[in-house]
């Protein structure tokens, strides 16, 4: 399959059940509604050394929050429930807790509940203030600025993290710009996350390291400077390779969003210094959640 | 089906007890065994169907109508279903009510919703005292549920009152929160003395400045985040708390009662600074 001179390999991304949640964070305005989000969506980029991928979910009108305030919805997923569990309540803890004006809700409805502020009224060293508004329980923990007001609980659901493609390109800048204009458009997706910096990794891996400490190590057949070292999926015209890696809540959010990126990519095209789509998978022993390219572009 | 309806024929001199008159026990009965029901009026044992006209057929909405202040225990234990009393109500309305609604369109005793658990009670009239509280000698009184007060309300509203809300759009008398454990209350209109007498936890939330008790201490002006969501879920009110022209999210908070825990709370609303 060739879009606008863009070769769209015939493979698929391998990817696996998850753990996930949301979290609706507010503010006193939408830059520290945004601060609070993203330092508890930082450091989550891979599950294999943060214990969680964690992203931005979307920017909410005052309109959408449960108090009228500002506010960013982020999302986070773990392999188990009982390390989302930690993540969530950790990162709720040091950095919303923490941040001016904040408010933490829950940003998705589920039979599972998880705590997030169930445990960190603690902080409020029996000064803190149950109260059940509307069926839900909502905690209110005095703090310097005035009240921290934390949801007790939020949902978790089953998800899908791992979905992903691979941008080849003839130079590092165009690959970026592809990568960029991609990861804008999946933005507007709803319910999905790329944990990456900026959306974008560039450091793909495979399964296995020759030393026996690591089990993950560099994606050598797609490293442009090892064309002729190893044994390399990439054509002599390839200089740079860019992923981009997708958590979501379902297959179908996975397929929209690889669709409206991959699309991106393909709209530069050619002309541009696009090569070639593909994707990362492990033979597909390994996740039961295949995501074939040509057909979510078909 | 139509509502399950009760006119009530004639005003008895004894007071009687409705207890026996809630969907659970109607459910699946003739109209021939529910006129048959016994209920006590003063010492003894009238029929139903001697006290009452029935008509309709859904026991799952029952309406009363011509109640008058003799009428207690109406919805005791309720547990799903709907009731509408037309008229005046005794004692004990809705007492330890587990779900379902209750609506009043008319003035009731004492002890209305005492020990209530969940559910939802309407009064378009006035309330007598001890509206939410417990019974005399238990510690623990409305558990849960909204209770809403068109009119006033009299003395020890929330009495050892536990959880739920307590919405009361006109005055309240002496002792409103007293030995409150938690809960909110919202009172509209003025309140008479001792509010919040050894109240352990809890939130009273006033539109206007009470008469504070020594051992209740001034926390100052503030912004509070859980207002407007407070606010919010009265939406689905009937009520002038559901007008969000009565919302406000700035108050005075004075904490209390020192004398008890000290973790409650009386918020007044101040006018928005910021």
């Amino acid at each position: 399959m060739i879009i606008n001179g863009v070769t769209i390999d015939a493979t698929f991304a391998e990817a696996f059940p998850m753990k996930a949640t949301r979290a609706i964070i507010t503010a006193h305005n939408e830059k520290w509604a945004m601060i609070a989000a993203q330092a508890m969506t930082g450091f989550a980029t891979s599950v294999i050394m943060c214990g969680c991928e964690a992203g931005i979910d979307r920017v909410l009108d005052p309109s959408e929050t449960p108090d009228g305030r500002p506010g960013v919805a982020v999302m986070i997923f773990a392999m188990g429930g009982k390390g989302l569990a930690k993540q969530l309540e950790t990162r709720a803890g040091q950095c919303v807790l923490t941040s001016p004006t904040s408010a933490l809700f829950a940003g998705i409805e589920s039979a599972t509940k998880i705590p997030l502020g169930k445990n960190l009224r603690y902080f409020g060293d029996g000064f803190q203030i149950a109260k059940v508004i509307g069926g839900k329980r909502y905690w209110r923990i005095p703090v310097m600025d005035g009240e921290f007001l934390a949801e007790a609980t939020t949902g978790q659901v089953e998800a899908i993290g791992g979905g992903n493609f691979l941008v080849l390109g003839q130079s590092q800048a165009q690959v970026l710009a592809a990568c960029e204009a991609a990861i804008e458009a999946m933005n507007k997706v709803p319910n999905v996350i790329m944990p990456f910096p900026g959306g974008v990794v560039r450091s793909g891996s495979k399964v296995g390291s020759k030393y026996a400490a690591l089990n993950a190590s560099t994606n050598d057949a797609f490293c442009p400077t090892l064309k002729g070292a190893t044994k390399t999926e990439l054509s002599p015209d390839i200089e740079s390779v860019m992923e981009i890696v997708i958590d979501g809540l379902t297959k179908a959010d996975i397929d929209k969003a690889m669709k409206a990126g991959i699309q991106a990519v393909c709209d530069l095209g050619a002309a541009n210094g696009i090569k070639r789509i593909s994707a990362g998978n492990y033979g597909g022993k390994l996740g039961p959640f295949h995501f074939h390219l040509q057909e979510i572009m078909a | 089906m139509s509502a399950l309806t009760l006119t009530l024929k004639t005003q008895p001199k004894q007071r009687v007890d409705m207890s026996p008159l809630v969907p659970t026990n109607l459910a699946g009965k003739s109209m021939a065994e529910i006129a048959a029901i016994a209920l006590q009026c003063g010492k003894p044992l009238i029929p139903v169907g001697e006290l009452f006209d029935i008509s309709g057929d859904d026991a799952q909405n029952i309406v009363i109508n011509n109640s008058f202040a003799k009428l207690d225990f109406i919805g005791k234990e309720l547990e799903n279903g709907t009731m509408t009393v037309n008229g005046d109500v005794g004692a004990y309305l809705g007492m330890g009510m587990k779900s379902g609604n209750i609506v009043v369109h008319g003035n009731v005793g004492l002890y209305a919703a005492c020990e209530m658990k969940k559910g939802y009670l309407e009064i378009n009239g006035n309330a007598g005292d001890f509206l939410g509280g417990a019974l005399p000698g238990n510690k623990i009184g409305m558990k849960g549920g909204t209770i809403l007060v068109k009119g006033n309300a009299g003395d020890r509203v929330g009495d050892h009152m536990r959880r739920g809300l307590i919405l009361i759009e006109g005055n309240v008398g002496d002792y409103c929160a007293a030995r409150m454990t938690a809960g909110t209350i919202a009172v509209m209109g003025n309140l008479g003395r001792y509010l919040g007498y050894a109240m352990r936890r809890g939130t009273v939330l006033l539109w206007n400045q009470p008469q504070l008790l020594a051992s209740f201490n001034d926390c100052g002006a503030h912004t509070l985040g859980f207002l407007p969501l407070l606010f919010n879920s009265f939406k689905q009110i009937n009520s002038k708390f559901a007008d969000t022209s009565f919302a406000f999210n700035r108050v005075q908070r004075y904490a209390g009662d020192m004398s008890e825990m000290g973790r409650g709370e009386v918020l007044v609303k101040i006018l928005n600074k910021f």
